[in-house]
């Protein structure tokens, strides 16, 4: 196997990092933005 | 990346390991976010807190009726489930490592929404003991055979970065209650009315959502095919003292003191952190009083989340250049030196100080539990490490009751006794430091596994007919 990605395998895998990683992002915002209480 | 030409049968189903064997030009990259996928929906567990105040009114709706539940009845949910986790993880360990990881992860999600399901019943008929067998052990289970899932795949699939790429997994656990906290809360929002708080409701919608997310990681995992190994790569020719090149059998592992100094290490390092996670709230309001208010310890409670999450990824992947017995070296001279340093911090009244050092504290907190696969994996070879890591996972139960245990208690005695709130948790700080110095000598006995304990061909060969049919050979 070659680590060259075709475009469907590049799709893939865009789509599943972007499955896991939009919600964590928006977590993570959230968090950030309570946080930003302690700073206050 | 090479591959060999052979695909391995067992003759089983959709679920099996062989039909989970990646075909040539399968990306090992998405192989992460499969592991993620269950790790971050399993994180919720770090905030089923967000649910203990709305279960307390569940009859009362605007405060707490005579037969609501009480806050110390509820608090049981989460322990059982952390207790249930350490016993399968243990338990199914053997199961999880031999069936491979898409029928481990499908019955994950399935334990893991049960458990929701069961609890939205048991909120709906007002009955705890529903909730505990709901969350508490069909959660739990869930939990315990979520969480070791992907990790033996992941080290199989990075051989050159084992730290990194469990880290990444393990992150996500880190990273799960970020998610699930305002997602519950958005949840109960949209289905409370002026008669009713919407727990059910959410448990619902929760479950739902975790289950299609767990079984899409169940989809798109796959195992590397026997003899693969990453294109370029090549096992280091010089022996490593503690990295072993052999395997060893999981209930042998169990027979080495290498087994249980890492479990006193994991234990310890948990326990050090566990109690300050669950106290971080009270903790500065009372150590800094007038100063920090309940909106702003929530603040540094979601700070302490963050580098959680990302101290797993940023210590397991230090670990892969530093070595896993020097990474845990860091965490309990660190640890030791911040948690001696936090009374002094209150003493002198600096919140900066105080924060950048639980902040640290907890960043090593998570690191130990990211950075341990790999160490095992290091000690015990690849073959078994996730029956190994799941009977590991006990140390985080003890911990679990430890850690809270400690803080809670001395803090209580010391109040008792006349000490002021704001000085209440010096004693517990100084124990902190002294049961890290004790893994600190847990960790520095930590030697190469005797080669008595090493699998010989005959064994592997014997233990693989009547277990794992397509195992990677050697990756």
């Amino acid at each position: 196997m070659t680590n060259s990605t075709n475009g469907a395998a590049g799709l893939q895998l865009a789509l599943a990092w972007g499955f896991v990683g939009i919600p964590l992002l928006w977590g993570v915002t959230q968090t950030i933005i309570n946080a930003t209480a302690l700073f206050h | 990346m090479s591959y060999a030409t052979t695909t391995p049968s067992d003759g089983g189903g959709l679920l099996s390991r062989s039909r989970s064997v990646a075909k040539p030009g399968f990306n090992r990259w998405m192989v992460p976010p499969a592991a993620l996928c269950i790790h971050l929906c399993i994180g919720q567990a770090y905030a089923l807190s967000v649910f203990n105040l709305p279960m307390t009114k569940l009859i009362g709706i605007t405060a707490a009726a005579p037969d609501d539940w009480k806050l110390t009845e509820l608090g049981w949910i989460f322990s059982i489930a952390i207790f249930v986790l350490g016993a399968s993880a243990a338990i199914f360990g053997r199961w999880v490592e031999e069936g491979g990881p898409r029928r481990a992860m499908f019955t994950a999600g399935l334990c893991w929404a049960a458990g929701f399901f069961i609890s939205a019943i048991g909120v709906y008929v007002h009955n705890l003991w529903i909730v505990y067998l709901g969350y508490g052990v069909f959660g739990g289970i869930g939990l315990g055979l979520g969480y070791i899932s992907p990790v033996s795949t992941l080290i199989k699939w990075f051989p050159d970065r084992p730290g990194m790429a469990t880290g990444m997994a393990i992150m996500g656990f880190g990273g799960g209650a970020m998610i699930a906290s305002p997602l519950s809360v958005f949840l109960m929002k949209q289905f409370s009315t002026p008669t009713h708080v919407g727990v059910q409701e959410a448990f619902i919608g929760l479950g739902l959502v975790y289950l299609a997310f767990m079984w899409v990681g169940a989809a798109i995992v796959r195992v590397p095919p026997p003899g693969w190994a990453p294109e370029g790569y090549t096992p280091p020719v010089k022996a490593q003292k503690l990295v072993t090149k052999n395997d060893v059998f999981v209930y042998d592992a169990l027979k080495t003191p290498q087994f249980w100094l890492i479990w006193a290490v994991l234990c310890l390092n948990v326990t050090a952190g566990i109690g300050v996670l669950g106290q971080a709230s009270a903790m500065t309001q009372e150590m800094f009083p007038g100063r920090v208010t309940p909106v702003a310890a929530a603040g540094f409670v979601g700070l302490l989340s963050l580098f959680n999450m990302g101290g797993r990824f940023f210590w397991a992947s230090i670990s892969d250049f530093i070595g896993r017995k020097w990474t845990y070296f860091c965490f309990f001279v660190l640890g030791t030196a911040l948690y001696a340093i936090v009374p002094w911090t209150g003493t002198i009244g600096s919140i900066t100080g105080f924060v950048l050092c639980f902040l640290i504290i907890i960043s090593m907190y998570g690191g130990g539990f990211a950075t341990v696969p790999a160490y095992l994996r290091d000690m015990f070879g690849t073959r078994y490490v996730g029956a190994i890591h799941g009977w590991l996972i006990t140390a985080w139960s003890a911990a679990g009751v430890f850690g809270p245990v400690l803080v809670n208690y001395i803090r209580q005695f010391q109040i008792d006794n006349g000490v002021a709130k704001a000085q209440a948790y010096n004693t517990t700080m100084y124990i902190m430091a002294g049961l890290l110095v004790v893994g600190f000598f847990c960790n520095l006995a930590v030697k190469a596994v005797h080669e008595r304990f090493h699998m010989t061909s005959d064994v592997e060969e014997a233990q693989a007919s009547v277990a794992v049919v397509g195992e990677p050979a050697g990756v």
